[in-house]
């Protein structure tokens, strides 16, 4: 599996988009850094754009990667290579060079600004692992979707909707469901909706951290309310390894099933 | 060598391998023809392991296949087509494929030279005609010592020289006793470089043999018109 990694890691370090994202997240943590003049303003507009940008980045680029890769997949089904290796090592050679730009575009403007120096250094370091979890779970979810629909148009759609249902329409249906049930006691229903949704969890993760209570909206005040701050951070985060370690199994359990 | 037993496959609704018997137990060219669609590339495939049968058996020198991905280290595979990632140069290519199959022992140099892809070497695949990447497919494929070579169409998109250095180095494997799988629709080729035929048809063979004792069963004077007379009889 390490070289099927190694190799596919090498292919999207030279590729083009691999740099414009790179780019991106520069140029973003320059911006950010130069209009709020503060590191601990700077990480909270940056979780903003971190959880609704990396999954959109994940799941498109694991699904364009898989269908550009298929004839290659071929080839290498043909060797005397294990089948869930080839799979698995593509997707953590994609997920890992996507968390790397990410980590790096975003660190070194950080870096050279002072964070070393600053308190929001833990901020900011949970900031990253949190965009780089949410690179693996989308990644993940997009080879899980692309592995199952041979027609790449069909595939777009869903990952672009399975996007669209996490980062926006979720939280839509979860508002109104608070809403129009309000009269029952909510405490529960909104911690497990939290919970099955990564974004929302990535979301609270990063607030509990920075400890920001007007912020926190409900789910996070009843998170923190019923786990308490550090509880609270090591369930979330625990919650994050299972959406990555999950569709991993399936990316696992369709690969070896699957004819091509 | 290949011992195929009673295998199903169908995608779908569409039943593409109907009980196929089939045992290659000798060294020689073997070519499997039939129409489209009658489960040719289906039926090396699952040799291979790429797809995986609904019922029945196959094993290679007396192993079974299933849950089992190491005899594919026996084995060369030339795909029907040739696209491999554009972002790789076609030396880095070749010397992956070599990592991946830990394979010291190959003659990839003397096929480079053979087939004139040194001005290549340092080119990105995306950049290669697709006559060129035949040719580093061809490479890829015949630089290990296999005892085993499958050929998808071998002969897509080759000029006629390349052609005929395809057809000196199938016959050169053939010297060393090699069993040698091909799939083709070019009558001719098939015809020059066969010692045995299996004729599929939907999904079954319909025929195995040489192709001498076709054009008996057939009543025809030669090859084409032997597979022309198959065809016509079955979609009459």
């Amino acid at each position: 599996m390490l070289k099927i990694l190694k190799y596919s890691f090498y292919d999207l370090m030279r590729s083009r988009w691999s740099y414009v994202y790179f780019l991106f997240y520069l140029l973003l943590g320059v911006v950010l850094l130069f209009l709020n003049n503060d590191l601990s303003k700077a990480v909270i507009t940056l979780m903003n754009v971190i959880i609704i940008l990396v999954p959109l980045i994940g799941t498109i680029f694991g699904v364009m990667y898989y269908y550009n890769s298929r004839e290659f997949t071929e080839l290498l089904l043909a060797q005397p290579v294990k089948r869930s290796s080839i799979f698995l090592g593509q997707y953590f050679g994609v997920a890992t060079s996507l968390s790397m730009s990410l980590v790096i575009g975003l660190g070194m403007p950080f870096v050279f600004y002072g964070i070393f120096n600053s308190s929001a250094i833990w901020d900011f370091s949970l900031l990253l692992v949190t965009g780089a979890f949410l690179t693996f779970i989308f990644t993940a979810l997009a080879f899980v979707i692309a592995l199952r629909n041979e027609n790449r148009i069909k595939g777009f759609g869903y990952a672009i909707l399975l996007w669209l249902f996490m980062a926006v329409i979720y939280d839509g249906i979860f508002l109104m469901s608070l809403l129009y049930f309000e009269d029952y006691p909510l405490d529960k229903f909104s911690l497990v909706a939290t919970m099955l949704n990564p974004v929302d969890l990535s979301r609270v993760l990063i607030l509990l951290k920075l400890d920001i209570s007007a912020l926190l909206g409900y789910t996070g005040a009843v998170f923190q309310k019923f786990f308490g701050t550090n509880f609270g951070l090591i369930l979330s985060s625990v919650l994050l390894i299972f959406w990555v370690v999950i569709p991993t199994f399936f990316i696992w359990r369709i690969a070896k099933r699957k004819d091509f | 060598m290949i011992e195929v037993k009673d295998l199903y496959k169908k995608f779908g609704k569409n039943e593409v391998l109907k009980g196929i018997d089939l045992t290659i137990d000798r060294d020689g060219i073997f070519s499997v023809l039939g129409p489209n669609g009658s489960g040719k590339t289906t039926l090396i495939k699952c040799i291979l392991g790429m797809v995986l049968p609904d019922s029945g058996q196959i094993s290679i020198d007396g192993k079974p296949l299933k849950n089992n991905f190491k005899y594919r280290n026996e084995i060369d595979y030339l795909p029907q087509i040739a696209n491999f990632p554009g972002n790789l140069k076609v030396s880095e290519l070749i010397d992956m494929i070599k990592d991946l199959r830990d394979s010291k022992a190959t003659k990839d140099e003397e096929l480079i030279d053979l087939f004139k892809l040194q001005p290549f070497l340092n080119k990105k695949l995306a950049n290669l005609s697709g006559g060129t990447k035949q040719k580093v497919n061809l490479v890829l494929t015949f630089m290990f010592d296999s005892p085993l070579i499958i050929l998808d169409e071998p002969t897509n998109g080759l000029d006629p020289i390349s052609h005929l250095r395809l057809k000196n180095l199938i016959n050169a494997e053939k010297e060393k006793g090699k069993t040698i799988l091909i799939t083709s629709h070019i009558l001719s080729f098939v015809e020059e470089v066969s010692d045995e035929i299996v004729f599929l048809l939907e999904g079954k063979i319909y025929f195995k043999g040489t192709i001498a004792e076709l054009k008996t069963k057939t009543e025809q004077p030669d090859f084409e018109h032997a597979i022309a007379s198959i065809l016509s009889s079955s979609y009459a």
